[in-house]
């Protein structure tokens, strides 16, 4: 019959508008901004910077190692290393980013400057209403803006941030360990050398010594 | 220049379009369909010389979103490619993703860990599953059944995207893949939900179809118009669907074996006919074994690795050499031309267009139709503007 | 799938003088290719789309690659005479010595095409055809004549790299505009100096945008 496949679709068209009263499977609209889909854990927007403990400047983990700022690819990352030093995590001096500046206006949320930073110090964000009437300045960020704690990292992305912290805690320990290893060979060389000293015999050095 | 202007000629033994002469009465009017016209997924113009409703000559025009992918891809490295090759099919990245990595693959000689071809299976077969289904989609938008069929295929593509996104962290641009593997393991949640979607999908495809394969308007509309032989199909580079519903059976996945497809039993879907209906059937019957392919992977996935532990992140430098990889991606074949000089970048990098070449037989499609089915023609070769300029 | 080489003769057998040389790709693909004469392209492409054993009916890509004039400093032996005083008697005496020469190999334009046969499921076979240099010898023939599906992409290398498709029946711009100079894919091509003020506060595009935003004002 002419018609016939028109009325099955009609049909299954009515299936569905009678079933988006019963069924949420059917209702799949939510009314945004009031109603909010929770976002999944590992969502990406924009990266930012991860600090540790209370200060944001003190406690920044980044390196200025300019990793990141080489790999991006719309080079959208610039940074200033510093003249001086600071202690990082472990206690180790290292310098750091006197000027780091993403602009997000450019940046296209792919994650690759996360992959290759070495130091866990470039996170990605979940934060995704930034819109701004702003066009120059409001969309580029710089360290001051970027810089989240490690709580905050925690809070967004806890599976993956807890990965880090166990990473990073066991990175600590070895160099502990190898900090107080190099300590104890230290002080047992100057002990030697004490030794040898009062023992004060001249020695004369192996041939073929270097 | 204009349009009426230009000399048609057919060449004998050429596969030129035919020249159609119009029939004298009246005058030829040149119509400029696009760049901003809503049947044109984008924006494209298709110059179209028109003997009352009859279409005499048709010439698209490219070139609006052209961005010189290819150029930026040689002045940056082999990684930093990956997230831009996102941006060719915006509807199928982790296809793009796959031939890319495919490509660079080949070019380095690199192996990829079973757990990864597994994940890459079921994420492709994802990817093909939500864009055909967008495609039939926007093919009955574009025959005026606005909406409904568009949103059931939405609301489908939307719990796909749901998992890609849980996975990769985006839902289109997920720069997932990597030489040697994939970025990220899925875990048992993940695996699990990815198992309830595909378990819906049969039910999906089946309320499609009673919405849509037996409606008489739509048959009306799409049977006999828009055919392509199957002989000017392969001399003209088709491939993809289009190919397929032209009755000629050539499935990349089924002649390359690439990945592991060789151990996945489904059928090739073949049309008759060659027209728009043929070619929409055919994506039905893809999804349909596509779902079969997914049952299967999703039974199979082993554990272990999912990066080649070899594989390098930074400082990757390819040998010199060339390689072109291609895939079977939802639009037709997608490959990768690379020619490495042992520099971090590589010296030529070169995307083969599916959805670009595809149009090379629309002129041949269109003439001596109606107008009002060039958009219907149009919207069977199922093309992503940003993958057609580049 | 036959070899290169049992495709090289093939085609050796059927087109008289063809001239074939085999291009050996070193990398692990090992998908080496043939290099074409321009004046024989035709009649060997059209052999291998139709002799049966073959039946690479299917082009899959076409694509451009820009070789640059590359400047090569190489080590030769030259012998050449020099006068010498040997035991208080001055005589002349050949010597070979070594010395660095440099030499200046022309580049190219090459077009690359990959070939498939559907009927024979087999593939990919390499064909390649290079342009005597990069300025004004830059003709070589089309072969959309013999496949379609290069209508589309051989427009795309005329369009990005100059190569000039003689036979092409349509052979505009394709992907820049009609009034474009210039082939925005060769290696030496030079951006025009055109951009708009990027937000990017950091790089050279910002000293240069100022200095034009001074010179505008
Ligand atoms: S996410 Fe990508 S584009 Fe954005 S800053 Fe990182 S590397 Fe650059
Ligand atoms: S964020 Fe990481 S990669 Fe970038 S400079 Fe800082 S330490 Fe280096």
């Amino acid at each position: 019959m002419l018609g016939e496949g028109i009325i099955k679709g009609m049909l299954e068209t009515a299936k569905n508008f009678a079933g988006s009263f019963v069924s949420a499977d059917r209702l799949t609209t939510v009314e945004y901004p009031e109603q909010r889909i929770p976002t999944a854990e590992n969502a990406r927007v924009f990266p930012f910077l991860v600090y540790d403990g209370a200060g944001w400047e003190a406690g920044l983990r980044c390196v200025a190692c300019q990793i990141c700022e080489k790999e991006c690819p719309p080079k959208c990352i610039y940074i200033e290393k510093s003249k001086d030093k600071k202690p990082d995590f472990v206690g180790k001096m290292q310098i750091y980013p006197v000027r780091f500046d993403i602009d997000i206006s450019v940046c296209m949320s792919c994650q690759i400057c996360v992959e290759v930073c070495p130091f866990e110090a470039i996170k990605m964000d979940t934060q995704f209403e930034l819109a701004t009437d702003d066009r120059f300045g409001g969309l580029l960020m710089d360290r001051q803006q970027l810089a989240k704690s490690n709580e905050y990292y925690h809070s967004i992305h806890p599976a993956e941030a807890a990965e880090v912290d166990a990473r990073l805690a066991q990175e600590k320990t070895a160099a502990e360990a190898k900090a107080k290893a190099a300590a104890e060979a230290a002080a047992a060389k100057a002990a030697a050398d004490a030794a040898k000293a009062a023992a004060a015999k001249p020695e004369t050095p192996a041939a073929g010594g270097n | 220049m204009s349009l009426l202007d230009t000399k048609p000629e057919h060449i004998e033994g050429w596969n030129r379009p035919p020249v159609i002469e119009p029939d004298g009465e009246g005058e030829l009017l040149e119509v400029a369909m696009g760049p901003h016209h809503p049947s044109t997924h984008g924006v494209f113009r298709m110059d179209v010389a028109l003997d009352g409703e009859r279409v005499v000559r048709l010439k698209p025009v490219f070139g609006y979103l052209h961005r010189n992918h290819e150029k930026i891809a040689e002045g940056t490295t082999y990684l930093a490619s990956m997230p831009y090759t996102d941006r060719l099919d915006y509807f199928c990245s982790l296809s793009n993703n796959w031939a890319y990595a495919l490509a660079v693959e080949k070019l380095v000689g690199q192996e990829v860990p079973e757990r990864a071809q597994y994940i890459r299976v079921i994420l492709a077969e994802l990817t093909r599953i939500q864009n055909h289904a967008s495609t039939i989609g926007f093919l009955l938008q574009e025959m005026g059944a606005s909406g409904t069929p568009l949103m059931y295929a939405f609301r489908e593509r939307e719990k796909i995207l749901d998992l890609f996104e849980s996975l990769t962290g985006s839902r289109m641009m997920c720069n997932y893949m990597r030489f040697g593997g994939c970025r990220v393991d899925v875990s048992g949640p993940w695996l699990a939900a990815t198992r309830k979607v595909v378990a819906g999908l049969p039910a999906f495809v089946d309320e499609f179809e009673a919405l849509l394969s037996s409606n008489e308007i739509l048959m009306a509309r799409c049977q006999g118009v828009g055919v392509l032989k199957p002989a000017l199909a392969v001399n003209a580079s088709i491939s993809g669907p289009m190919l397929r519903a032209s009755g000629v059976n050539y499935d990349i996945r089924k002649v390359d074996h690439y990945g592991i497809y060789d151990r996945f039993k489904f059928r090739v879907p073949l049309g008759d006919h060659g027209d728009i209906y043929d070619r929409y059937m055919v994506r039905v019957l893809e999804m349909r074994e596509s779902i079969g392919i997914l049952n299967q992977a999703l039974k199979e996935i082993p554990g272990g690795p999912i990066m080649d532990p070899k594989a390098k992140l930074r400082g990757f430098r390819p040998k010199a050499g060339e390689a072109y990889g291609r895939i079977e991606a939802p639009k037709g074949e997608l490959g990768f031309y690379l020619i490495s000089d042992g520099s971090p970048n590589p010296y030529r990098y070169r995307v083969r267009p599916p959805s670009l070449i595809n149009l090379t037989v629309l002129e041949d499609m269109c003439l001596g139709q109606n107008v009002a089915d060039v958009v219907l023609i149009f919207g069977s070769v199922d093309i992503v503007l940003g993958e057609v300029d580049r | 799938m036959r070899t290169v080489e049992e495709i090289k003769a093939a085609i050796e057998a059927a087109v008289p003088d063809a001239g074939v040389t085999l291009v050996m790709n070193p990398s692990p693909a090992a998908q080496h290719s043939l290099l074409l004469q321009p004046e024989k392209a035709v009649a060997v492409a059209t052999f291998l789309r139709d002799s049966p054993e073959l039946a690479f009916d299917y082009l899959s890509n076409v694509t451009g690659v820009d070789w640059l004039d590359k400047e090569i400093a190489e080590k030769v032996k030259v012998t050449k005479s020099v006068t010498k005083t040997v035991d208080g008697v001055e005589q002349t005496v050949d010597e070979t010595v070594e010395e660095t020469q440099k030499r200046v190999e022309p580049g190219y334009l090459e077009a690359v095409y990959h070939l498939y046969s559907v009927a024979l499921k087999d593939g990919p076979l390499v064909i390649r055809m290079r342009t005597a240099n990069r300025t004004d010898k830059i003709e070589m023939p089309s072969l959309t004549p013999v496949w379609r599906g290069a209508e589309f992409q051989e427009r795309e290398v005329f369009d990005l790299y100059g190569i000039v498709f003689a036979g092409h029946p349509d052979l505009r711009r394709i992907l820049m505009w009609d009034g474009f100079k210039d082939h925005p894919m060769r290696k030496d091509y030079v951006e025009p100096d055109d951009f708009e003020y990027e937000p990017t506060a950091h790089d050279e595009v910002l000293k240069r945008a100022q200095e034009r935003q001074a010179s505008r004002d």
